[in-house]
């Protein structure tokens, strides 16, 4: 925010609380409001939600950064941390907490799993990354990142937040914001928006579980 | 807890007393005995009644593709002590069925539903046979040898597939669908119908309201979890209620299922070391021990001295860690929400500096290599360490002590509350602070001695009430018990090497099997590995405490209110790297 440095004439405030006023734009007290309060869902999947817990705690104490209020309820969240490993089933309970998050809604994935599946991302059980199913706005390396670690992705967080502004932010655009569509647990983890290339796959007769090789020719 | 038996002897041989039944395994580097399946229930019953092994450590499934055979492991201990008795079924891998032990042991419920799950052995007799990490309508059983999964590159780390041509590979770019996943060939979505929960809601036990009498009330099904603060992670619990009354409850779990034993049979046997870090993922190093003691077994080495008594610290200084942040969430699980849980966080905070500073990382030691550890101590850290464990933390346990132990809520809120009595204990093959706190005087370190534990002056924690009171309890005990150790191995602590031999990436490890087993925070943590001779384990098995443990939790939650559930889940110290694997 910048002070003021000459009072607005035409405003007529008294002389003993001039020195008590500042004028800002609209978009600057709204982002600094958000980013001091952005309260994360109490949500932790693996390792990381260990380290996130640390990071809550007294030693490195998320309280500075507002963002100590973790919420059980998506409802009542702003932040989904997604510390942990993704499993396949476990993203359709991910997809529906964030649908459950109100705008503004942000995403941080917290290490290696959830930023790219990590070292489980072989795995048959393991989703190749949060992003595949919800929008990340940030991404934290580390496995697990340490607490200074997460605290650099909130402070890129908030920074990501100042850079916002009234006129453009999704959530007041005309029009619902439409929730995406939830994984279906079926032989694999269906994701609904793979409906027509999987029709397209039946149709054509083509195999869906190739080895390496065959990948490659197709 | 249960007398022994009067006809224990100093080792049973299953195959004289069963000729034509029991045979020894004659494979090479392989030990105990190959049973007929129809004659399993027979023998193992035996065996527990009249031999005295009445405590089922580990069940598990391997698969030997060329034979054509599936083949379950069990391993048997005599709750009073002494080696295992190693017992074995076979079954053709096309018709897989053997005969249930959840009659005889329920503590085999679980294990074989995951045999079930993973490796599709059908389990006649079992009463709940029911996919438990993955979902009903998975296609396939995924541990099986000749099931790829849709990453699928080759057999066996470290890939060549990895760099072909000097372009990186990615698997999601040859996966048809981008993501990791694959279908039956001419799957479509109209032609399916899913499962769900059916199954689940479907075996959850009700009871008829006999005092209905004009008011009538319905039960109800309520799932906590798997988003739920007091699940201590992705942990899901499916219950029926009367009123606030549980009338019964089922664990699911599988969601933090991440394919740690199939990751583990494609990687090398070095590989699986920052693996098993993210099993119990509070105590990566006790996890790295286990490993490590399973594979030494089989390539016969045994670390210097210095490493043993570095091991040893550093075990020990992770169960203080590991129960402190139990004790801290139990507290919070009971409503006190947050404050105590910092006093111990800060205590295990100056602990992880003590990790840090050796293994390079807080929580992701990756410390113990095959015969010996990674580092030595850094300048200064033993200082530190006879700082924590001859000063500090004696007094903050005590602290802790002194804030909660005499507590009105937590008392009235802990006595008596999720009893298991210390025969139920044994049968469903609890371990750990569980058993312990049962009445149970069970603990690796003194029954089955490994590493150097012989030589300190410690006492087996043991409590007799088996209530979540007891469980919090014994925790405090444990860390004192464990502060002793540590102070002792400090004292002790000599020069000279911290490694035999050579550090390698490739170790050479004889073919056989071993099974490695150790105290851990959460119970006993075993390793069951198969090698072939090639750098890669043919099986690699993970007997998780806090997955076991978790058998008898439907049990000792029956008629108990919601609120304790989570108070009882608190108890038992669970965590899901490790429940899910």
């Amino acid at each position: 925010m910048t002070t003021l440095e000459k009072p607005v004439s035409d405003l007529q405030v008294p002389d003993d609380i001039q020195p008590n006023i500042f004028i800002t734009t609209l978009d600057k007290i709204y982002n600094w409001s958000r980013r001091s309060s952005c309260w994360p869902m109490m949500f932790g999947l693996a390792c990381c939600a260990i380290e996130m817990i640390c990071t809550a705690a007294s030693r490195y104490d998320l309280a500075r950064f507002g963002m100590e209020v973790m919420r059980p309820s998506a409802r009542q969240a702003d932040l989904m941390i997604v510390s942990g490993t993704v499993t396949k089933k476990m993203v359709p309970q991910i997809v529906r907490l964030y649908n459950q998050m109100p705008e503004p809604k942000y995403v941080l994935a917290m290490g290696a799993c959830a930023s790219g599946g990590g070292p489980f991302k072989e795995g048959y059980n393991v989703v190749s990354g949060v992003d595949k199913y919800v929008p990340v706005d940030v991404y934290v390396p580390g496995c697990p990142p340490t607490p200074q670690a997460l605290l650099h992705g909130l402070i890129t967080l908030q920074r990501k937040i100042d850079q916002q502004s009234i006129r453009n932010v999704p959530w007041y655009q005309p029009g619902a914001s439409e929730p995406i569509p939830v994984p279906i647990l079926g032989p694999d983890i269906i994701d609904p928006r793979q409906a027509p290339l999987l029709r397209d796959r039946a149709a054509r007769g083509l195999s869906n579980s190739l080895t390496v090789a065959d990948r490659v020719k197709e | 807890m249960t007398a022994a038996p009067a006809v224990e002897k100093a080792e049973v041989k299953p195959d004289e007393e069963f000729p034509g039944i029991a045979a020894p395994d004659t494979r090479k580097g392989y030990g105990g005995y190959l049973v007929a399946p129809e004659h399993l229930v027979e023998v193992v019953t035996k065996l527990r009644d009249e031999a005295g092994y009445n405590y089922l450590s580990s069940a598990t499934a391997v698969d030997y593709l060329e034979e054509g055979k599936l083949e379950m492991v069990y391993h048997l201990y005599r709750i009073t002590g002494g080696p295992a008795l190693v017992v074995k079924a076979q079954t053709p891998r096309d018709k897989a069925v053997l005969p249930s032990l959840v009659p005889l042991f329920p503590g085999a419920d679980l294990q074989e539903r995951e045999a079930w799950d993973l490796y599709g052995i059908r389990f006649t007799g079992h009463p709940n046979l029911k996919r438990i990490l993955l979902w009903e309508g998975f296609w396939g059983h995924p541990m099986r040898k000749d099931w790829k999964e849709p990453y699928f590159e080759e057999e066996t780390k470290p890939f060549d597939s990895r760099w072909p041509g000097g372009a990186v590979f990615r698997s999601e770019q040859h996966n048809p669908f981008g993501h990791n996943v694959k279908y039956p060939d001419g799957f479509t979505l109209e032609g399916w119908t899913p499962e769900a929960d059916k199954a689940l809601y479907a075996g959850l036990g009700t009871v008829t309201d006999v005092n209905a009498g004009s008011l009538k009330t319905d039960q109800i099904v309520v799932n906590l979890g798997p988003q739920h603060p007091s699940t201590h992670g992705v942990f899901r619990i499916a219950a029926t209620l009367d009123g606030e009354t549980i009338v019964d409850l089922e664990p699911v779990m599988g969601y933090l299922h991440r394919n740690h034993e199939q990751i583990g049979e494609r990687n090398t046997f070095l590989q699986n070391i920052p693996f098993t870090d993210r099993l119990d993922y509070l105590s990566s190093m006790s996890n790295n021990l286990g490993y490590a003691l399973a594979v030494e077994k089989l390539m016969n080495v045994k670390p210097p001295e210095r490493a043993e008594y570095i091991r040893v610290i550093m075990v020990e200084m992770t169960r203080i860690a590991n129960h402190l942040w139990a004790i801290g969430f139990l507290l919070n699980d009971l409503g006190a929400f947050f404050t105590p849980a910092l006093y111990a966080i800060q205590e295990r905070e100056l602990i992880l500096d003590v990790f840090e500073a050796t293994a390079g990382s807080r929580m992701m030691c990756n410390y113990m290599r095959f015969g010996g550890v990674a580092r030595d101590l850094p300048d200064g850290i033993e200082a530190r360490l006879n700082e924590l464990a001859f000063e500090r933390l004696p007094r903050k346990v005590d602290e802790l002590d002194a804030y909660l132990t005499n507590n009105e809520i937590i008392r009235s809120r802990c006595i008596g509350v999720g009893v298991l009595p210390a025969e139920q204990a044994i049968a469903y093959s609890t371990a750990g602070p569980v058993l312990r706190a049962s009445g149970v005087p069970y603990d690796v370190r003194r029954a089955d001695p490994y590493s150097i534990y012989d030589r300190f002056d410690w006492n087996v924690a043991v409590r007799y009430n088996g209530d979540v009171y007891d469980r919090y309890l014994i925790r405090l005990d444990e860390i004192r018990e464990s502060i002793k150790i540590v102070q002792q191995a400090l004292r002790d602590l000599p020069g000279g090497e911290i490694q035999t031999g050579k550090p390698q990436y490739q170790v050479r490890v004889p073919a056989g099997e071993a099974y490695g087993r150790v105290d851990n925070p959460k119970g006993e943590l075993g390793f069951y590995v198969i090698s072939t001779g090639k750098p890669n384990p043919y099986r690699y098995h993970v007997r998780a405490p806090s997955f076991i443990n978790l058998t008898p939790f439907g049990e000792m939650c029956k008629g108990h209110k919601v609120a304790d559930v989570v108070v009882i889940l608190g108890s038992i110290d669970i965590v899901l790297g490790e429940t899910d694997r």
